[in-house]
């Protein structure tokens, strides 16, 4: 079968490969790019440890087709470290003790990211669902609900 | 019709490791030439924090300062012999095996030392800065940095020891049957309140109350992030979690992730951690194994704050709806 072209920005730089059509992004990202931030939990859709932000939303990348990505901004949790500092969040899970095995952590991560963007100042009723798509099996998602609110706070108060 | 509040109280021992055919782990430590220690394990750290927890280990015993130790973890065709990391029995077995092994390369590292220092190695003591110091004139000292150099370069030691922690296997006693399944147990203690509506069956978990007794916390911050991940899972045995419903009949068993059912973060009890540290004989600096246990005393906490709220004992788990609207049933037909 021919290969498929795909195009687009990834944490801001240009990618462009050659994919079999059907490719998942997760896919994708992780064994062609080779950004594996994006984690195969249940390829179902199901646990969210796969998220990725797609133009500013929140999508789940085993359930989206590389080829309908074509020209898309796609940010991944790799990307948010600027100049080996921490994102504000990423610095929130660690003094929070969010992570233990980790494999949830990226998806949590940008699931956090989304709301933060969207709602500078969650409750802890929109934090939890803001993350209900996303499954973690060793923390009880009581640290990383912690962790969210706190970077919330660190960034309003860096907007202040 | 309505929804009625109960309370349920469990505790349990739970034991550090086990005793099949023997319980062995080994462990290796060897200085660098810059003076870090690499400490080599077949122990796996599966995000519970064994590198952390080893690290702190082999620096204590050592003295140096926790960055200054490597940990290598998880191959078991080159490194020394670990059971594995299962039973709970990580930070008790590879860290007495950790803490044998830095005790030998310590010993040469004085020894080292001493006579770079021309001194007795008795004499010397680790300010846990990275220096050897001499007791009493601490203005004679030498940096761990330069005994190392000098061991490996100038004097041809090797400063480096082994450890072994061995739990041998116990026999039953022929007559009695008595026998010694492990040497360190954990404690644990739950009260569970929660809501059965007994029109749906459906229970709520409002709130958890632990006390763990786990020997000694060796990381506070890492084992209360271990002990509430434990209390939630333990509600989610509890309450939702089987791929064998109606077992041993295999219908309606779950055939991927999709009907594995897990609660969210929305489903939280109200969950509160005491930890009481009463240290093991056995364990290193008295720890025990928090693993496991942790996520126990909340399965029958909450079946008993079930048969508290209405009157039925659910002896399968999970407690779903349905098992407790049949035992309802069976309770009302007498």
């Amino acid at each position: 079968m021919a290969k498929v072209p795909v195009q687009f920005t990834l944490n801001g730089s240009e990618k462009a490969e050659f994919v079999d059509s059907g490719t998942t992004l997760l896919h994708a990202l992780r064994d062609k790019i080779g950004d594996t931030s994006p984690k195969g939990g249940c390829h179902q859709g199901t646990c969210g440890a796969c998220s990725v932000i797609i133009d500013g939303e929140l999508r789940l990348s085993c359930l989206t087709l590389a080829e309908t990505c074509n020209g898309a901004d796609i940010r991944t949790t790799s990307g948010l470290a600027e100049a080996g500092v921490l994102h504000p969040l990423q610095r929130a899970f660690l003094d929070a003790f969010a992570t233990q095995c980790g494999f949830c952590t990226p998806g949590m991560i940008m699931a956090a990211k989304v709301l933060l963007d969207h709602t500078a100042n969650p409750s802890r009723e929109e934090v939890v669902e803001a993350l209900s798509g996303n499954i973690c099996r060793c923390t009880g998602y009581e640290p990383i609900i912690q962790a969210v609110l706190t970077a919330a706070r660190a960034n309003s108060q860096n907007a202040a | 019709m309505a929804i009625r509040r109960g309370r349920g109280v469990a505790a349990i021992n739970y034991p550090t490791g086990m005793n099949l055919g023997g319980d062995p782990t080994q462990a290796l430590v060897h200085s660098t030439p810059t003076g870090n220690f690499m400490v080599t394990l077949s122990s796996v750290d599966l995000g519970q924090g064994m590198k952390q927890i080893m690290a702190q280990i082999c620096a204590e015993t050592i003295g140096v300062p926790t960055d200054r130790v490597i940990i290598d973890t998880a191959d078991t065709d080159t490194g020394p012999h670990c059971m594995g990391t299962f039973a709970s029995r990580g930070t008790h077995r590879a860290g007495n095996a950790v803490i044998q092994a830095a005790k030998e390369a310590r010993q040469v590292m004085l020894e080292v030392a001493a006579e770079e220092l021309e001194v007795n190695a008795s004499d010397l003591e680790t300010d846990g800065q990275g220096n050897i110091l001499v007791k009493g004139a601490p203005q004679k000292s030498i940096s761990i940095f330069d005994v190392a150099l000098s061991a490996h370069f100038k004097r041809g030691r090797s400063i480096s020891g082994r450890g072994m922690f061995l739990i041998p296997r116990s026999y039953p006693e022929k007559e009695t049957g008595a026998m010694k399944p492990s040497t360190c147990y954990a404690h644990a203690c739950t009260v569970a309140e929660v809501e059965v509506d007994d029109e749906t069956g459906e229970v709520t978990v409002l709130t958890v109350k632990n006390v763990f007794e786990i020997g000694r916390a060796l990381n506070p911050k890492m084992v209360e992030q271990q002990l509430v991940g434990g209390s939630w899972m333990g509600i989610s045995h509890a309450l939702y979690e089987t791929t064998e419903p109606y077992y041993p009949n295999r219908d309606y068993g779950g055939t991927d992730f999709n009907q594995y059912l897990m609660p969210g973060p929305g489903d939280l009890a109200k969950t509160e951690i005491i930890v009481l540290e009463r240290p093991s004989a056995d364990g290193p600096f008295g720890a025990k194994g928090p693993g496991e246990m942790c996520a126990n005393p909340q399965i029958p906490a909450v079946a008993n704050a079930v048969f508290d709220a209405v009157g039925v004992r659910i002896d399968t788990l999970p407690i779903t709806p349905e098992r407790i609207m049949r035992a309802l049933k069976a309770q009302a037909a007498g």
